[in-house]
């Protein structure tokens, strides 16, 4: 499982780049989910997120997820690319695999990798 | 392509079309001929497939042996109830007063199917507890949405309008938080504790003045009897909230639990389910909804009622009635009535009140002797007494085999998979539900199935990643059918205009 130290994370297994504010979904979640088959981002570019509300829905050929914003702030841009290809999500979950940028917002309740890393491990079983 | 290597078992009925041949002839006409209307309500070309009838009936007969049915082996699916359906219903969905009858009738040339639609929701309100019922809507989530329209215009009847929080286990089922969603209710997930009960923590910190009612499936898709239900319900009516029912597990509590006694106040049935209506191929479904007596002016119109007492040797002459502040029709005319409605009436009849506790009990057995019989190869990470089904997870220590392997490995010993991956709080789970049709014999064979092929992982895992391997088509890939949404083997020629 790969969990880049300079990201922060949400229980609900999204990242968080402090740097430039990018989006997504854990090495852990498309795992856990398999192959992504769809995605839908149901915040437009412009508008206000609060932490913790729903931006995304992601659907595999196993379960559906919504995804969460990790921190409030305005969406300064949106990943089209994933939605034409949602099997980036699995291949490249914090690199091409983004989802949005929240721009200028306070960050949820966030944990380091190191935290993220033992939250995985006490649901593994 | 199928195992064999490439060749198509079956073509599609297009590919054995014929230019000229004919399965049906029209007769002669016999009014005048007269001009077509619009020519852009017509398409100049219409690329039916031309065969012949015995053409026809071939390639559906042959498509239908690749199929596996209830009638043709066990099928544990689940949250499915995959009950054998007994071949009487198909002897009394076809009588002719049932067959040829139109919904449009006038009442009085209708009487004994009008009889039939009130004596069933006399019986599913003596059967659940509740105090108004509606046969109207198509399936199960088509009574969930109904439910959640009442108990909206329940609380819109009081001015209690800041109520828009639906209260939702983790392990419900997903048309749950889907009828709530869609009258953009907002969702609250209520996780499940260690015992698989709802967690009254948790659901006590959610519970408050703007919760519209709580979800609850009982016992829930983890084959567990809430053994907190009363305390369940209590928080959620102290807040002002209503109790949902999903009764798609109904089939556990036959005579035995009545939810309306438990203080549910809104619950939908699956016929299809429960009361042996065929289902699996997509329906016809039934999902009626019970309502407690505070709701009973809320449900959908029309209910078939009596609107002339009988009298002396007059029998009761039936009709529908309106509820006075009903939320309105949730389909034209009055549900699946010869699908469903006789067939579920048939099913209860032949049963009676003794019948329907014994098919609940065998149910509650037979799911238990299955758990017994594979607690030792397969961890059940919720194991207590269960109710119909049980969840084991697919997986072993060490191993990558996963609960999908595992699923089309039973194929190849000619059952069908349980339901996986659900409920999503169980790893790799494994859904069993084998209903109370199913006798020792069957049961065993099962249980020594997935025995043989727990083995099977650790010795050849390859048999369970390349599986199924005896059935007519091999490994479908999932993943290509969900990504690549093409489903028409020809375009229309106006295809471009019409995008």
């Amino acid at each position: 499982m790969n969990t880049p130290s300079n990201l922060m994370y949400a229980k609900s297994d999204e990242w968080f780049d402090p740097s430039n504010g990018a989006v997504g979904i854990t090495d852990y979640a498309q795992n856990q989910l398999s192959d992504i088959v769809f995605v839908e981002i149901l915040v437009d570019e412009g508008e206000e997120v609060t932490a913790g509300k729903p931006i995304a829905s992601v659907e595999s050929v196993k379960a559906s997820a919504e995804i969460y914003a990790p921190a409030s702030g305005k969406v300064g841009a949106i990943n089209k690319g994933i939605i034409e290809k949602p099997e980036i999500l699995n291949s490249d979950p914090f690199g091409d695999g983004w989802m949005i940028k929240i721009e200028g917002g306070a960050q949820g309740d966030l944990m380091d990798s190191a935290a993220y890393e033992k939250h995985c491990e006490e649901r593994a079983h | 392509m199928n195992k064999t290597g490439g060749t198509i078992v079956e073509p599609t009925i297009f590919e054995l079309s014929s230019p000229g041949r004919l399965g049906v002839r029209m007769p002669a006409s016999d009014v005048p001929e007269t001009a077509l209307p619009q020519k852009n309500f017509l398409r100049s070309e219409l690329p039916l497939p031309e065969l012949a009838e015995v053409d026809v009936v071939r390639h559906y007969m042959r498509l239908s042996k690749f199929n596996y049915s209830v009638d043709g082996g066990f099928y544990p699916l689940g949250s499915c109830t995959m009950k054998y359906n007994p071949k009487i219903n198909e002897d009394t969905c076809r009588y002719p007063g049932f067959l040829y009858t139109h919904p449009l009738q006038p009442i009085e040339t209708v009487q004994g199917n009008l009889a039939l639609v009130y004596e069933l929701q006399e019986w599913l309100k003596e059967i659940s507890g509740f105090a108004g019922i509606t046969l109207q809507p198509a399936a199960g989530a088509h009574g969930e949405f109904a439910g959640v329209l009442i108990m909206h215009a329940y609380h819109k009847s009081r001015n209690d309008t800041k109520r828009t929080k639906m209260l939702i286990p983790d392990a419900a089922h997903g048309t749950n938080p889907a009828s709530a969603g869609l009258l953009g209710m907002s969702v609250v997930t209520i996780p499940s504790d260690a015992r698989g009960n709802v967690d009254l923590k948790a659901l006590e910190a959610a519970c408050d003045d703007t919760v519209v009612g709580m979800m609850l499936t009982n016992p829930n898709t983890l084959g567990m009897f809430d053994e907190n239900i009363e305390k369940v319900v209590k928080l959620v009516h102290d807040c002002g909230g209503l109790m949902y029912g999903d009764g798609a597990n109904l089939n556990a509590l036959l005579g035995i639990v009545r939810p309306g006694d438990l203080g549910f106040d809104v619950m939908h049935f699956n016929l299809h389910k429960t009361f042996s209506v065929p289902h699996g191929g997509g329906g016809p479904g039934s999902g009626p909804v019970g309502v407690s007596a505070q709701l009973a002016d809320f449900l959908p119109a029309p209910l078939v009622g009596v609107v002339e007492e009988a009298e002396d040797d007059v029998p009761p002459l039936y009709g529908f009635v309106t509820p006075k502040h009903t939320i309105g029709r949730m389909k034209a005319f009055h549900g699946h009535f010869g699908g469903g409605l006789v067939r579920a009436y048939t099913y209860i009849a032949m049963h009676g009140p003794d019948g329907l506790k014994d098919i609940s009990q065998y149910a509650v057995l037979n799911a238990n002797y299955l758990q017994a019989r594979l607690r030792d190869t397969y961890k059940i990470p919720y194991d207590r007494i269960c109710m119909h089904e049980f969840v084991a997870e697919g997986q072993f220590e060490g191993s990558d085999v996963r609960a999908l392997d595992i699923a089309k490995r039973l194929m190849d010993y000619n059952f069908h998979p349980p339901t996986n991956y659900f409920p999503l709080i169980v790893h790799e789970a494994l859904m069993i539900e084998p209903t109370e049709t199913e006798n020792k014999d069957t049961l065993d064979r099962f249980a020594d199935a997935l025995i043989k092929i727990a083995e099977e992982a650790k010795s050849q895992p390859d048999l369970l990643h390349n599986a199924p391997s005896t059935t007519e088509f091999g490994r479908m890939d999932e993943v290509k059918a969900a990504r690549e949404l093409v489903l028409c083997c020809w375009l229309p020629e106006n295809y471009e205009t019409m995008k």
